[in-house]
């Protein structure tokens, strides 16, 4: 089960989409397709997940039994489509016409990462109160 | 005048063969593909027409698709 915080993710897809002028659309998921956050409308994000699933698993069809697919990309007419995975968090981008795999692959990957240390971030302790311990030793004395 | 031809045909051969390339060029980095990159490190590249490249090529077109609706 995923605990992550909305608005951490969608900061970060915001943040990608501002970095990227390749990028064009991104949705992120897990791997039952539950959507996380995405750049587009809700029914749009739950249909972008849906295939992108069915991407991953037909590209895992490929490869050998033992092997995972971490990423692909989609070299199409009019753009192209990237999935990156990283854990049980899976992003899927759509980009212009022949973008730069590479620096797009990055910035995929970063915002997963991000995301992954948002999760892992521990929660900020609360200081303890001052008022209460002053209010006990006045007490005591 | 013979030359002067001669030379004129001789360019827009030479013309004609070098758009032909560039035309060839472009179209074959526009040619629909499938990447794929494993845990392992390892990379399978699929090109339009084989079977394997058509079943992925069919849910990519109906993701970008439904991106720019």
């Amino acid at each position: 089960m995923l605990a992550s915080d909305p608005m951490a993710t969608a900061q970060a897809l915001a943040d990608l989409t501002e970095i990227s002028s390749q990028i064009q659309s991104a949705v992120v998921f897990d791997r039952e397709g539950t959507v996380l956050a995405s750049t587009v409308d809700d029914e749009r994000a739950g249909l972008l997940a849906s295939t992108a699933l069915e991407l991953l698993r037909g590209a895992e069809e490929q490869g050998a039994a033992d092997k995972e697919v971490v990423q692909l990309d989609v070299t199409l007419q009019d753009g192209s489509v990237f999935v990156v995975r990283d854990g049980d968090r899976v992003i899927a981008a759509t980009t212009t016409t022949e973008p730069t795999a590479g620096l797009v692959f990055y910035d995929l990957k970063s915002c997963l990462r991000g995301l992954g240390q948002e999760q892992e971030k521990p929660k900020p302790k609360r200081a303890p109160a001052k008022r209460a311990a002053k209010r006990k030793n006045d007490a005591e004395s | 005048m013979r030359s002067r031809s001669f030379l004129t045909g001789f360019l827009l051969a030479a013309g004609s063969a070098v758009g032909t390339v560039l035309y060839r060029r472009r179209a074959a980095r526009r040619r629909e593909s499938v990447q794929l990159y494993f845990g392992d490190g390892s990379m399978i590249s699929l090109t339009e027409g084989s079977p394997e490249a058509e079943r992925l090529l069919g849910p990519a077109r109906e993701l970008l698709a439904t991106a720019r609706r």
